[in-house]
């Protein structure tokens, strides 16, 4: 009798989200035929861990944690790897890819996004460094070698991630941002000035309300000059001023789109076969570009690919800003959340909350010595504080 | 005595070592740290993630 042959289900991409939600549906079924595609070597890494390798003593080698072919062996995968794809036949529950067809079962969207370029003037412009994963990361450390002045254009997160790094390894670090003080999209100003001394005294030079309009040669080095007039010397400029989810594929293939590819809570697209999770997908509205964010999603969605039809439940879920000189944790509101900002405690950092109207708390953020109370106050969310 | 790694992050743990600064002694085994302990690193929940037998 011949066997039939099961169509696997097809996994888009090697990152955290891809890697996550296989290692979740292995938890719950060892047989179930899984192909991943992915354009990069297949390498495990973890990409926060980007932001603060140089403290960790690691260069992009070291931050491999598990081989491409040992993770195909644990996972029990196929793993099709430096292989683009280049069209979704959803009619045939077909992939087309440099590798050649591949057909699908259920397809996992899990692509990322790409770093947002602010468009700059001068003759190296195309200078400007990103870092988006680990093999931008192993050319970035290659090109800081022997560098002193690194100027980092986007004073958010990872902005502010970066520059804590450079500084703590000894480079003379400046931050342009156009917003008022950093991290201004996640945090209140009391909350986000509290980096300000601490990073300087690391030797970070910052430059908020202005951006970085030009980038020119100079004799051995860049010379940028800002939108306000202001001139610096830098011998590497590094952007980070956000993500864009990856949404080319899927627009293309028809599926619905927003700002992110779109899934509701059992992170399905349009298409019932196809599911998206991690930074190129917009969970029920929202695009969550944190790893908490895609731990709950991959559980949620093994559940489902397994069998049960489970949608994802997501519990509060701080960000941890990986900046050693003042560590600060994050839960941030909407920017429409109906409520104020208020101050709970000053010390060596702050503790802020935000009340709602009727006074309960539904975000916060802990900075300096306050950042151990994160499961304390996480607690107290829904409850009414009186400050 | 075990070490442990974080899968999402990287981050050791060794029982033997502990984590005193988080008022976590050393000799204390993964087991029997708390549920609601948080990685110091990347902020995942220890039911949130895998720690793999280094």
């Amino acid at each position: 009798m011949r066997e039939k042959k099961m169509k696997p289900i097809v996994v888009l991409g090697s990152g955290l989200a891809g890697y996550s939600v296989i290692r979740e549906l292995r938890k719950l079924d060892r047989d179930i035929p899984v192909t991943l595609v992915t354009r990069d070597s297949g390498d495990y890494y973890s990409k926060p861990m980007l932001s603060n390798a140089l403290a960790q003593g690691k260069d992009a080698a070291g931050l491999v944690l598990t081989r491409a072919a040992e993770m195909a062996t644990q996972l029990g995968i196929k793993l099709l790897v430096q292989t683009e794809v280049q069209a979704i036949d959803r009619t045939n529950k077909k992939l087309a890819t440099t590798a050649g067809e591949l057909e699908y079962d259920k397809l996992v969207i899990a692509l990322g996004a790409d770093p947002i370029r602010i468009p700059v003037q001068g003759d190296a412009a195309d200078a400007v460094l990103s870092v988006n994963d680990i093999a931008d990361y192993a050319r970035f450390r290659e090109l800081l070698e022997n560098k002193t002045r690194i100027a980092i254009m986007g004073g958010g997160l990872i902005g502010c991630e970066f520059a804590n790094d450079l500084a703590s390894a000894g480079h003379a670090v400046s931050v342009i941002d156009p917003g008022p003080w950093p991290i201004a999209s996640l945090m209140p100003e009391q909350a986000g000035k509290q980096l300000l001394a601490p990073l300087a005294a690391l030797g970070v030079d910052w430059h908020f309300g202005t951006s970085v309009s030009r980038v020119d040669r100079a004799s051995s080095n860049y010379l940028l000059t800002l939108a306000d007039g202001t001139q610096l010397q830098a011998d590497l400029v590094l952007s980070a001023v956000g993500l864009r989810p990856r949404i080319a594929l899927a627009q293309q293939a028809g599926l619905e789109v927003n700002r992110g590819i779109k899934v509701d809570t059992h992170l399905r697209s349009s298409d019932a076969a196809i599911f998206a999770l991690g930074d190129c997908a917009e969970i029920d509205g929202k695009v969550q570009p944190f790893v908490l964010p895609i731990m709950h999603a991959a559980r949620a969605l093994a559940k489902t690919l397994a069998g049960t039809e489970t949608a994802v439940d997501f519990p509060a879920m701080p960000v941890v800003v990986k900046t050693p000189a003042h560590p600060l944790v994050v839960l941030p509101v909407a920017r429409d959340a109906a409520g104020n900002w208020q101050t709970l405690a000053t010390g060596d950092g702050i503790k802020m909350g935000f009340l709602n109207q009727e006074n309960r708390l539904t975000g916060f953020v802990l900075s300096g010595s306050f950042a151990a109370e994160r499961n304390e106050m996480s607690k107290r969310l829904g409850q009414v504080i009186t400050s | 005595m075990k070490v442990w790694q974080c899968v999402v992050c990287g981050f050791i743990y060794d029982e033997t070592k502990g984590m005193p600064e988080e008022g976590i002694k050393a000799g204390t085994k993964w087991a029997d740290i708390p549920e609601n302990w948080a990685c110091p690193d990347c902020g995942v929940a220890k039911a949130d993630f895998e720690m793999i037998e280094v």
